[in-house]
């Protein structure tokens, strides 16, 4: 925990913050939607005795209360009828609203709880590119996405940073997501051990990464297009630092985001850098806020 | 080399692409490569899924025999790890169609379905084999058994003298009761 107290100055209520990353994660299941509506899904649930409660921001976000059977040994779940995914996870695809038969790219895919999300927000129709760079996650992805019955859904392998759309027949993404690889502050909560090994060069070498990733996303987007940022830590380091640096690079600028769960603004300066001051737009999800994980999310739109 | 190669001789089935499935069979140009007519009609003969069912989706072969079913777009051939889902494969003697698949387009299906008690699903579910009265074809059966109040595709078994064998992946097989 000790390298979380670098962000005392910017948390309100510190001490509940670290209270809150301090206790285990509730068990939360996401509907997807590719292999039943969810009045069907909920009825099965019901059928086989799991209780639940829907997330207030979404209703195909639910929250198994008595969770002592796992979430993965149900016969939803072995139908593909609900994917365990972290509830503030469930948030980067509702903010890119991705719509059917758009092209929507998703560079660091693996292992697919976004990406089939995506597919999911799509009915399924248009194009899903899920990218990622490490094979091994890339079979976690694969197993995902078939389980789930993610058809309209292509993997590639491919370094991010300089994707090839060569592979496809179009040469613009309408979306493109960029749940970027970091150092994963905010699980501490599923991962006691997240913050082993934590130091500031490895801050500053994964916001290279990070920042070649997001450059290329919206470069890789159309006029127009949406580009959304993530990452599941706290460091602006890696997060508006990151933003800021590809407001600067590219030809891009910063949306609102409307989303029905307590957060954070962005901030706009922190160990004596200053960032543009529309990175109030992003926002960041704290686990004490709505008793989840950690996450920042920023929405850009490709051109001026 | 490829689909379009050199001229009347056909071509070698190249396993790191996809190439898409022609149309018909007088459009082939793969040795030992089927149509997309010829994926529909089994889908169709077998199972009774409609022809319509796959209107949206193209079909894809990568390497020899395994046939990926995709609603994206994307130019043939192309070079990516996935496109859509593995639906079936062809170069065995009896086509076997997936597990995912059965359990995405399952309920468009009307014959060869086993329906199974909740009992005999979870067996199903586990990878075990079972004894089972059946008076339909022999070969691959769709399971599925009744999920609050409608019937839910399970997966693909082989059934064979009495006999019900659960072709569940290892990685899909879950203990439920
Ligand atoms: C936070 S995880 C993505 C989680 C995923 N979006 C999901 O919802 O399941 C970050 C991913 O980025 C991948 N990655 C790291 N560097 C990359 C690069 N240069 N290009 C593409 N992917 C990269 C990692 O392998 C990792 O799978």
């Amino acid at each position: 925990m000790e390298p979380l107290e670098r962000y005392r100055p910017i948390i309100d209520d510190f001490e509940a913050f670290l209270e809150a990353c301090a206790r285990p994660l509730p068990s939360v299941v996401r509907v997807n939607t590719i292999a039943a509506s969810l009045e069907r899904a909920t009825a099965v649930l019901r059928e086989e005795g799991v209780e639940f409660e829907a997330a207030a921001w979404n209703p195909h976000v639910l929250r198994l209360t008595d969770d002592a059977q796992g979430p993965g040994s149900t016969w939803v779940s072995f139908c593909g009828m609900t994917h365990g995914q972290e509830e503030v996870s469930a948030v980067p695809p509702v903010v890119l609203d991705p719509q059917p038969g758009e092209r929507v790219w998703d560079a660091c895919a693996a292992p697919g709880g976004k990406a089939t999300q995506i597919a999911a927000l799509m009915d399924d129709c248009g194009t899903v590119v899920a990218n990622d760079s490490n094979l091994g996650r890339l079979s976690s992805l694969r197993f995902n996405a078939e389980r789930l019955g993610a058809s309209a859904l292509a993997v590639t392998h491919q370094d991010a940073r300089n994707f090839s759309l060569k592979p496809f027949d179009f040469d613009e993404f309408d979306r493109a997501l960029v749940d970027a690889p970091c150092s994963c502050e905010g699980t501490i909560r599923k991962n006691p051990d997240a913050l082993d090994g934590w130091s500031e060069a490895h801050l500053e070498s994964v916001s290279g990464v990070q920042k070649g990733i997001l450059r290329r996303a919206v470069q890789a987007t159309r006029e127009g297009g949406t580009v959304v940022y993530s990452t599941c830590t706290f460091a602006p380091e890696e997060n508006e630092a990151v933003v800021d640096y590809v407001l600067d690079a590219e030809d891009c600028h910063l949306r609102e985001i409307e989303i029905d769960l307590e957060h954070s603004p962005g901030i706009t300066a922190w160990e004596g850098e200053t960032y543009d001051e529309r990175l109030e737009r992003a926002i960041r999800l704290y686990p004490h806020q709505n008793d989840t994980g950690g996450f920042f999310v920023a929405k850009l739109e490709v051109g001026s | 080399m490829g689909e379009n190669g050199d001229g009347d001789g056909l071509a070698e089935n190249v396993g790191q692409r996809f190439d898409r499935l022609p149309a018909t069979a007088d459009e082939r140009r793969v040795e030992g490569r089927v149509s997309r007519e010829e994926v529909c009609t089994y889908f169709e003969e077998r199972f009774g899924m409609p022809l319509e069912t796959f209107e949206e989706y193209t079909f894809w072969e990568k390497g020899s025999g395994r046939i990926w079913i995709y609603a994206g777009e994307a130019p043939t051939p192309t070079s990516v790890e996935a496109l859509g889902m593995t639906c079936l494969r062809t170069r065995q003697e009896h086509w076997k169609p997936t597990t995912d698949f059965v359990a995405r387009f399952g309920h468009h299906a009307t014959r060869c379905v086993i329906d199974l008690t909740r009992e005999q699903a979870a067996r199903f579910v586990r990878g075990e084999d079972q004894e089972l009265p059946w008076d339909g074809d022999w070969g691959y059966l769709i399971a599925a058994c009744e999920l609050a109040g409608e019937r839910e595709p399970l997966g693909v078994g082989l059934y064979v003298h009495g006999e019900f064998r659960s072709m569940v992946p290892k990685g899909r097989q879950r203990a439920l009761e």
